[in-house]
């Protein structure tokens, strides 16, 4: 992931085909700001051909090949599995590679910074807490013994057991869930629906023995009590997670109802 | 305290006061309203002692649980550890003083100093 504020030379240039089915041509009003130098929001319109499969990201992309270089976007893959180029678009966070324009049904479209993150440029926001929170939660599989050593096999798992978490494992720290939190907005030491449900996938995974470790991690004035369940994290994820789910199953552990 | 225990207090009051304030609410229709609330039968709940016990837990109940409510919305609007110190001290100093306040009077009017 980097950020990116002026196409390099040998970077592709986006161009979209004016005259094969072609759509229509739309506003696209980019959120600038520069917190670090003091500057307040301002939003830059820029008119840009669209066809019927150009994503949100082409169209940032072609504004800064062609129109404006100096605009500030994070984004890596192109195909929703890195997780860089989340952003608000049109109000609701979505990543800009996975968003067409065809089904935002509107001429005009406004990307602007995710919500509960600090902006570093433009498009691009800090993921320092993010990642920092996804840490604390310690996402990995913690046990004394080791599925590779030759003494021991490997560890065997059924269909259902790999059931209970997997869902939570599509999780690509985009951070589009934490931006639709709307207790992340007030609460700037929540953990956020990304680090519990990263939680309570680990928990959930019966090769995993540090579920104490991560119980006790949660259960703070900051952690899984303070989830009010919107449910708006579930609803802007990209990759199908269910956040909203995995912090009501984790309370179930909390509450004595799961063991 | 554990922020679990803490929050299994705080659905446990929710669900106590809810059955409690029922009870009570069921109890003034035994008689009319305006009758219900006419001096010697509000004092006359105070001295009966199953009610006045009642109206003691539907005190405690709601204090434990609307304090904690109240602190863990302080909580979520400001963060910082001599603030966040402050409001569970507060919380938990707001609630005693609320509930020997309530108490006082419950036992006041349950002796006839009223």
């Amino acid at each position: 992931m980097a950020v990116v504020t002026a196409p390099k030379p040998s970077e592709e240039l986006i161009s979209i085909d004016k005259t094969s089915d072609q759509l229509d041509t739309i506003t696209l009003r980019i959120a600038r700001s520069n917190p670090a130098a003091g500057h307040e929001t301002t939003y830059s319109e820029f008119k840009v051909p669209v066809k019927k499969w150009t994503t949100v990201l082409e169209t940032i992309l072609y504004v800064k090949q062609n129109l404006d270089h100096a605009v500030a976007v994070r984004y890596s893959c192109r195909q929703a599995s890195c997780g860089s180029c989340g952003m608000k678009i049109n109000g609701k966070p979505s990543l800009a590679c996975y968003t067409r324009v065809s089904e935002l049904h509107s001429n005009v479209i406004t990307v602007e910074p995710m919500n509960n993150f600090p902006i570093i440029r433009d498009l691009a926001v800090d993921f320092k807490q993010l990642i920092s929170n996804h840490k604390k939660i310690k996402p990995f599989i913690i046990r004394e013994d080791s599925e590779v050593t030759p003494e021991s096999k490997e560890f065997i798992q059924t269909p259902k057991d790999v059931e209970k978490y997997l869902q939570f494992s599509y999780c690509i720290k985009c951070g589009l869930c934490n931006a639709a939190c709307p207790t992340m907005a007030t609460d700037t030491s929540f953990i956020g629906p990304q680090g519990l449900a990263q939680a309570y996938r680990y928990v959930a995974d019966n090769r995993d023995k540090g579920k104490e470790d991560r119980l006790k991690i949660v259960d703070d004035s900051h952690g899984i009590w303070r989830c009010h369940f919107a449910g708006s994290c579930s609803h802007v994820c990209p990759k199908g997670v269910d956040p909203a789910m995995a912090i009501q199953l984790l309370r179930g552990y909390l509450l004595g109802f799961q063991k | 305290m554990r922020e679990s225990i803490i929050m299994k207090i705080h659905y446990g009051t929710a669900l106590g006061a809810v059955v409690l304030v029922a009870v009570h609410i069921l109890m003034r229709m035994t008689q009319n309203f305006g009758q219900s609330l006419q001096y010697q039968n509000v004092i006359a709940n105070y001295h009966f002692l199953p009610y006045a016990l009642m109206l003691e837990s539907i005190l405690i109940l709601l204090s434990v649980h609307g304090f904690n409510g109240l602190r863990v919305i302080l909580l979520e609007l400001k963060q910082g550890s001599s603030y966040e110190k402050m409001v569970n001290y507060g919380s938990i100093a707001s609630m005693a003083i609320l509930i020997a306040y309530g108490s006082r009077t419950i036992l006041m009017a349950g002796m006839g100093m009223s």
